[in-house]
Parts: structure tokens; sequence; C-alpha cells
């Protein structure tokens, strides 16, 4: 049976459609896709990620552990800061994009809820240094608070002066009173605040939040609207865009890879990628001819002959365009490269772009 | 949610108002609550035979994308064109301004295999 967050009652009470998304029943939509995103992109939004997963890890080995099963580099952090980062298999497959928090007595991994279990196993095989590991996710309650008055929002309910707190740095403040982790990071290209805490306070913080956004118009919104906002950035969405199949260096994530760091988990298969070059790339398109690229579709030269994959598309409601991105063979991943995507045996043109596709995020 | 009396339903969630020998089609106002956001339309040709039952044109909504099928048989007379710039008129008048086609119907039995007002409401309730 799908698991329920502790916002389960708020979301039936707000008329949410409910889905089983990995295992948890989470709200698609409330009100409406599109006005979701807008509402985001342009006063404030929540999003419950309460299905999100949290691991602890601690003890003295802690940063080299945690260097080694990830392939960005976490000696770079201050205390209080964050990172975005993956986990590698061996081979260089993706095993999960994640968010690596450095606190005060521990590191925080934030994985993909639909990755919690996995990478709690693969973390513990890996462990061969002094530290202990927590999957504390069933206790934790998570809520983003997305757009750009949030920080008037959150502010309200603290005294911690969140104009101190740059975007992915974090503090360990109470918010409407309640212990939590809280950080300036999010999903959607707009500034926002994630905020992390024990899920017996759930009612409390929601109601909270949405009495303090109130003169603000905040409004919950749901996983399709997160989807459009995180695909407007070009984020990554894993299963879609990213796998145990791609590694983040086809996945155009170079720049969380740092083959600098002498040991981590699928290097080898990393470096001889960038030495030797790519077969294949994940690109960033919009679409010439009207019509949405959806997961699946193949991707085409002018002769007809496939070339790749789309793995993620949509409308983007802020710039009325289509937008998708695909992996494609690497002699077709230059920007305004043409590609024909196959919707359904109509041969449509799109063409390789530079990302974000919206540029006027509020993110800082 | 609103379910016209003068109007005749399908299975698949189409309605159509017959005018003597011609249907107008469109999707309910269930349909389209389900889909929400409508943002695509591909509308078949004008003169195009369509059969009772069969997809006719393509519906996408930001979640997924689902046929249209003919509610009768016989042949397409007029399009909304205006969908392909307004697909949003489904969502926000699906019985008006968001009809979708116009069918010379072939044969007037197929009219009678479709759901009232009434039936099409009780067959949405049991959760189809």
């Amino acid at each position: 049976m799908a698991k329920k967050t502790p916002f389960y009652d708020k979301h039936i009470a707000l008329g949410g459609h409910l889905v089983d998304f990995v295992g948890f029943t989470m709200p698609t939509q409330y009100k409406g896709i599109i006005e979701e995103v807008k509402r985001i992109r342009t006063t404030v939004g929540v999003f419950d990620v309460s299905h999100m997963g949290e691991i602890e890890i601690k003890g003295p080995d802690a940063l080299k552990f945690i260097s080694r099963i990830t392939t960005n580099d976490p000696s770079a952090l201050s205390l209080n800061q964050v990172q975005y980062s993956a986990m590698c298999y061996n081979d260089g497959g993706i095993v999960d994009d994640l968010l690596v928090y450095r606190l005060k007595k521990r590191y925080l991994l934030v994985v993909n809820a639909s990755n919690i279990d996995k990478d709690f196993k693969w973390i513990k095989y890996n462990i061969n240094e002094n530290v202990t590991v927590n999957n504390i996710s069933d206790d934790i309650a998570q809520l983003a608070i997305q757009g750009p008055d949030a920080e008037k929002v959150i502010q309200k309910l603290t005294d911690t002066d969140l104009s101190e707190i740059k975007f992915y740095w974090a503090t360990e403040s109470k918010i409407a009173n309640i212990e939590t982790v809280l950080s300036r990071t999010g999903y959607t290209g707009e500034d926002g605040f994630e905020v992390y805490f024990d899920k017996k306070y759930a009612d409390k913080m929601w109601d909270s939040i949405f009495e303090a956004g109130k003169e603000f118009n905040i409004e919950a919104c749901g996983l399709g609207a997160r989807d459009i906002l995180r695909l407007e950035m070009y984020y990554r969405l894993y299963g879609n865009d990213i796998d145990s199949t791609t590694t983040p260096i086809e996945g155009d994530l170079s720049w969380i890879t740092r083959l600098s760091k002498t040991s981590f988990n699928g290097r080898e298969v990393l470096l001889k990628q960038k030495v030797e070059g790519l077969k294949r790339k994940l690109v960033p398109f919009e679409m010439i001819d009207k019509g949405i690229p959806r997961q699946g579709y193949k991707i085409k030269d002018k002769d007809g002959n496939i070339i790749g994959c789309v793995t993620s598309g949509n409308l983007s409601p802020m710039l009325q365009k289509y937008i998708g991105c695909g992996y494609v063979e690497l002699e077709y991943s230059n920007n305004d490269s043409e590609l024909t995507i196959d919707v359904r045996g109509r041969l449509l043109k799109a063409k390789v772009v530079k990302t974000p596709f919206y540029k006027d995020g509020t993110h800082k | 949610m609103n379910f016209p009396e003068n109007i005749k339903y399908t299975k698949s969630h189409e309605w159509i108002k017959v005018e003597g020998d011609v249907a107008i089609e469109g999707i309910t106002d269930f349909a389209q609550e389900e889909l929400s956001d409508i943002v695509f339309i591909e509308l078949p040709n004008v003169g195009e035979p369509v059969e009772a039952g069969k997809a006719c044109g393509t519906i996408e909504a930001v979640k997924a994308v689902s046929d249209m099928l003919a509610a009768v048989s016989g042949k397409i007379i007029e399009t909304n064109t205006a969908l392909t710039e307004f697909p949003e008129n489904i969502n926000q008048d699906p019985y008006g301004e968001g009809w979708i086609i116009k069918i010379k119907i072939s044969n007037p039995e197929d009219v009678n295999n479709l759901l009232s007002a009434e039936e099409y409401k009780r067959f949405v309730a049991e959760g189809h």
C-alpha cells in the first residue's frame, strides 16, 4: 500500500488530485498545473516533499566517506552549506542525484523518494570507514516554500535573519517554534526554502506557513507543477533524464563531477568518458513545430534515422513553448543542432538550445 | 460538475448534440476536469470519415495525451479550428466554445446507443 505523508489530510481537504507516485500517495495538482506553475513563478507556493528521503551520516570519517560515494566534492562545504551531487556505481551509472548538507553534528543526504531503499543499501554496502548511517526518512516531514515572496513568508515565522542565508546554505533554526533544518534551496528556479522537521509537528508547520502566507496568496502546489518548473530550468529528474544506465557526464552534469578527487565510485569510467569523449549526451531542446515531446518518443535526424530518445518534455507555460530534453548521438548535441521528434508518427522539428529554458527565475 | 440534459454521452467521456443529421461533439466536463490544463489538440481533416468508437483526434493535457473517439459514424464536416490557438476553451467551456468537431451522421441508430445525462452521471459516479 502506498505510504501517506503527514500532510495527507491537508491534501484531501484542499481537493488535491492524489496519485500513487513511487509508493507515496501524492497530490499532482490542486487547482490546475499551469496556475500552480505561475503561482510559484510570481508569488509563493508550497510543495509537500515529505516523500523525499533523508539519510544521516555521522562519525569521524563522515567527510571522507561521503567524498568516496559522491561525485561532487564535499570537502568544499563550509558548516551549514549545501551541495548538489550524485552517487555513482563503479560503472559510472547514477545511483541517485542528491543534496549533501554539512550540519553541526552530522551530514544529511537528501535523496529521491523512489530511491530511498536502494540508496540506503548502497550506502551501507560501501562503508569502509568509521561512520554511522541512519535512514530517518520516515520520521521527517519536508516542505518546499518556493517563489519570489518565500522569504517574506518564512521570515514572519523565525528570529533568524533569512537575508543572511545565501543560495544553497542552511540554518538549524526554529520556524513557527519548531526545530528545523532550513535551507535556501529548491528545485524550481525561484528563490525559496526547504524545511525539514519532525513529522509530529506537520499540522502546526503547515498551518503556520499558510497563515503567514495569506497576504501573499500562498497556495499548495502539486507534483505536476513541480515537474514543469524543474524542466523549465533543465533540472534533471531521476528515472526520466538520468538513471543507472547513464553517467553524470552523459547526463550533462559534469559540473557536479570532480574528477580531480583521487578516488570515488565510478571515477575511472567518468574520467575515460571525459578524456575519450562521449557517444551520446543529454541535450535540452525546444520545438520549432508545434507538438509536445514526451518521454520515450524517438529523436531522429533529417533522414529519419533514430539518433536518440526524449526523456522529458512538456509545455512551458511561462515561455509558451514546447520544451524537452533527451539523449542524442554526440554530433547532434551542439547548440542550434536541428532534431526531429517523432510525436506519435508526426515528424516535428526541434532544435538544441541554451539553458535554462526559463531565464527569469529569482533564485539567488 | 455539469451534465446538461439536452445532449448524449459516451462511456469514453465525449458528448454530442444532435441537430438534424449533424452531431456536434466535444468532451465532457468530467473529462476536461480529469485531463485539466489542455494545451494542444490534433483535429481530424474536414471530409474524413469517422467510425463510432474509433479515435478521430488527440487531446494533449499537460499531464497526458488522450484520444478523442467519434461518438457516431459519419463524415467530418467542420472542426473547431479556434482550439488550435485556444485549446483551453475546452477546459473553460466544454459544452460551448470548447466543441471540437461536427459529424454528418451516417447511421442515426448510433445515437440510440449513447447515454442520457442521467445514465452518464451514474456511470461517472460509479467511478469510471
